[in-house]
């Protein structure tokens, strides 16, 4: 059986021989000035440098440039899509329509995988990127197990699934941290506190607490809970779902590499000796509770969730 | 601040602009759209009973839709049907019936945001100008030339664009941009947020935004297990919500950039709030088109405006990044000061008395101010107040109850009486 790739998020070059070991098929790295909501920072030196280590374990490097770009951006996207064609990267991952437009121009063979986070929402829609240039849709993270299916069955590109973390909830331009601590009047603390890691906002009535932080892209707010399907990937590998995703932003580099160890053993079982998967797969699931951080509860996320409107 | 000569010219000495921006303004329901219309909206835009992003508006059937263009097209104006949801598969069936009512209706465009609406319109509804919602979160000239090339009529920006911003995509693209003048507005990137399918499990691009960003929360820093407060015990909760946005003084500079369509937000609004804003901005707009080099904004335009507010408002990104002061924190007061009070039917102008659907409790004695296109404002006190009947009334406290009084100025149909709280 078609097993899916395994794909990550490492938070540094190093990190990438733990998760190529761990089983990793494939990494998805970037910096921010162009991608967004990443595990780690990684300079064009560290791309060049993380190309090579994939390579020496034969997986796959995706870079994202799926930021939103505002003008000043534009005219630098040719010269890192140039860049990212001659160190040999496996794909871009966009959003904006502006790095189809600059693939097109500067490098038409490079592979483009359409990931706006949000806005994935049915199959005609990855078909239509897919038309554009798109070899892969990146499915919203608010989409139920019957969905995702049904978009696989009419997709005519490869479908990635989120499997593991957290997920983004919010963006925006504004500089939401930094305006709370100047209206608080703790101006000198700003530059130094609003770039800070960890911090979150807690929801009383809900009881939740939702990462937020801040980069050169905005603010970002992050889902309350991980989510986790470790034991429910049957119908999404018959499905023959093309990639899995681990996304391990805000997450310890440990953590990564031991999730990637257990989802590498869950669909290596569930795709080939899908008894053994059957019966092992609340161990797995029970391994992944045991490390899990005491801030970040687990959940299935939106695969068994339906929303109304 | 910039001349721009491709949309004005020189008529007997006097630069005038010649390409006037399309005013386009909501409505929730078809009173809203005739008071739309005949206050001065050249556009209207409407929401149909699917596939529009406001599940909680009465919307629009496709009758009232055609009687809705009916009634703009006396005036010559227009209307746009949003149909800006980022569909999921189970929304497909019924989609194309729908687009082609929509064209049979008569309307001239649908906002649209998912690709799948885009194309099924251009198969089956080819006579529906397809205009990019700002759903899409457009932010530079690339991703608006990419739209053009699909063929697009026009593109709803980001409204994180800066006014800079917008002189560059309207000079790199030949595409009609719509851009935001007034009204709420999302904190997130939109069509980037959906904090409401998380925290609510309704769908923030499908219509079910429940406005989570609205609500307070608290900040804390994690150290190690240890939460960390990142506010004092007297400080004001952490938030999120944007002042509306206002750009009326902007307006002039929006006109010079080139700007096709200036759009004002709410389709949720009452009358009183589409009829003071739309008439507002109608008049900058044409009073700045006529005469450019010595215009100035009038305080009582300004005044106007602030009679409908309920927030406090903003420019927000087109004069530049905004900051703490262009949101809310703590608790804020509404601010709206004055009640819209009755809707003005008839007048018989031999016995100065006037025929008016009651929308607010008033009585003799009340005093009270008249507006409307065909007239300046004025305030008078209400004297005897009688029903349909005849039947002398101690005060109007019937909603919509149809009463009548004198009015010693000239009103006309779609006038509006408002009172001070």
């Amino acid at each position: 059986m078609k097993k899916p790739e395994l794909l990550v998020t490492p938070t540094s070059v190093a990190h990438i021989h733990g998760l190529a070991k761990a089983g990793a098929d494939a990494v998805l790295i970037g910096e921010q000035r162009y991608g967004l909501r990443l595990a780690g920072e990684f300079t064009r030196k560290d791309v060049r440098e993380a190309v090579d280590v994939a390579r020496g374990y034969g997986i796959r490097v995706y870079v994202a440039m799926n930021a939103l770009f505002h003008n000043d951006k534009v005219d630098e996207l040719g010269d890192y899509v140039r860049f990212l064609a001659d160190t040999g990267v496996d794909a871009i991952v966009f959003g904006d329509p502006a790095v189809l437009m600059t693939v097109r121009e500067t490098a038409p063979h490079m592979k483009l995988h359409w990931n706006t986070e949000t806005t994935a929402t049915n199959w005609y829609a990855c078909n239509y990127w897919g038309r554009k240039g798109a070899k892969r849709a990146v499915l919203a993270r608010e989409l139920n197990m019957d969905a995702i299916i049904e978009i696989k069955q009419h997709a005519e590109v490869e479908i990635e699934v989120q499997v593991h973390g957290m997920a983004c909830m919010f963006q925006s331009k504004r500089s939401l941290i930094g305006n709370y601590f100047e209206y608080q009047g703790k101006v000198m603390e700003i530059e130094k506190k609003k770039y800070e890691k960890g911090m979150f906002l807690y929801d009383k009535e809900r009881d939740n607490k939702y990462p937020i932080f801040e980069d050169e892209n905005g603010t970002h707010i992050m889902s309350p809970n991980d989510i986790c399907i470790i034991d429910e990937l049957e119908d999404m590998v018959d499905a023959g779902i093309d990639s899995f995703k681990i996304d391990g932003v805000l997450h310890e580099q440990d953590y990564i590499t031991k999730v990637t160890q257990l989802y590498r053993r869950a669909i290596d079982l569930c795709a080939e000796h899908r008894e053994r998967y059957e019966a092992e797969k609340g161990q797995l699931l029970a391994q992944i509770e045991a490390i899990q951080p005491k801030h970040r509860p687990l959940d299935t996320g939106f695969f068994f969730k339906e929303t109304v409107y | 601040m910039l001349k721009n000569d491709k949309i004005s010219k020189i008529i007997d000495g006097k630069r005038v602009i010649v390409k006037k921006p399309e005013l386009l303004a909501p409505a929730g329901n078809l009173e809203k759209l005739k008071v739309a219309v005949h206050y001065g909206a050249d556009a209207v835009f409407i929401g149909g009973q699917e596939y529009g992003l406001r599940s909680n508006a009465d919307n629009f059937t496709l009758e009232e839709m055609a009687e809705g263009v009916r009634f703009a097209s006396q005036y010559g104006a227009k209307i746009y049907v949003t149909t800006n949801i980022y569909a999921h598969n189970e929304n497909m069936p019924g989609l194309e019936e729908y687009l082609q009512g929509l064209q049979e209706a008569g309307v001239h465009g649908i906002i649209v945001a998912d690709p799948l609406i885009i194309e099924a319109a251009r198969r089956v509804a080819p006579k529906l100008e397809v205009h990019l919602s700002t759903q899409q979160s457009l932010t530079n000239w690339k991703a608006v030339q990419f739209w053009k090339e699909e063929g697009l009529e026009r593109v709803v920006l980001a409204r994180e664009t800066s006014a800079e911003e917008i002189r560059e995509i309207k000079e790199k693209v030949d595409i009609e941009i719509e851009a935001f003048i007034h009204g709420a507005m999302c904190i997130a990137y939109s069509g980037r947020c959906v904090l409401s399918n998380h925290m609510t499990a309704r769908d923030s691009n499908r219509g079910g935004c429940c406005q989570s960003c609205r609500w307070d929360y608290d900040l804390y820093k994690l150290d190690g297990d240890r939460e960390i407060a990142l506010f004092d015990e007297n400080d004001d909760p952490f938030a999120m919500s944007p002042k509306d946005l206002n750009l009326i003084q902007s307006i002039p500079k929006m006109i010079e950039l080139g700007i096709d369509s200036l759009k004002i937000e709410g389709r949720m609004k009452s009358i009183h709030y589409v009829a003071t804003v739309v008439s507002v901005y109608r008049k900058v707009i044409d009073a700045y088109c006529a005469d450019p080099d010595n215009f100035v904004i009038r305080q009582e335009w300004l005044d106007e405006l602030d009679k409908c507010a309920n927030r406090d408002t903003a420019p927000a990104f087109f004069e530049g990044v905004p900051g703490y002061k262009e949101q809310m924190f703590g608790i804020h007061s509404k601010k709206t000061t004055y009640d819209f009070a009755g809707f003005v039917l008839d007048y018989d102008r031999e016995t100065k008395i006037v025929t008016l659907q009651q929308r607010n409790f008033f009585k003799p004695g009340d005093t009270v101010e008249f507006f409307g296109p065909e007239i300046e404002n004025f305030t008078q006190t209400v004297g005897t107040i009688w029903d349909e009947d005849g039947n002398e009334l101690d005060a109007a406290r019937h909603p919509l109850q149809i009463v009548k009084f004198k009015v010693e100025k000239e009103v006309f149909p779609y006038n509006m009486m408002r009172k001070e709280q």
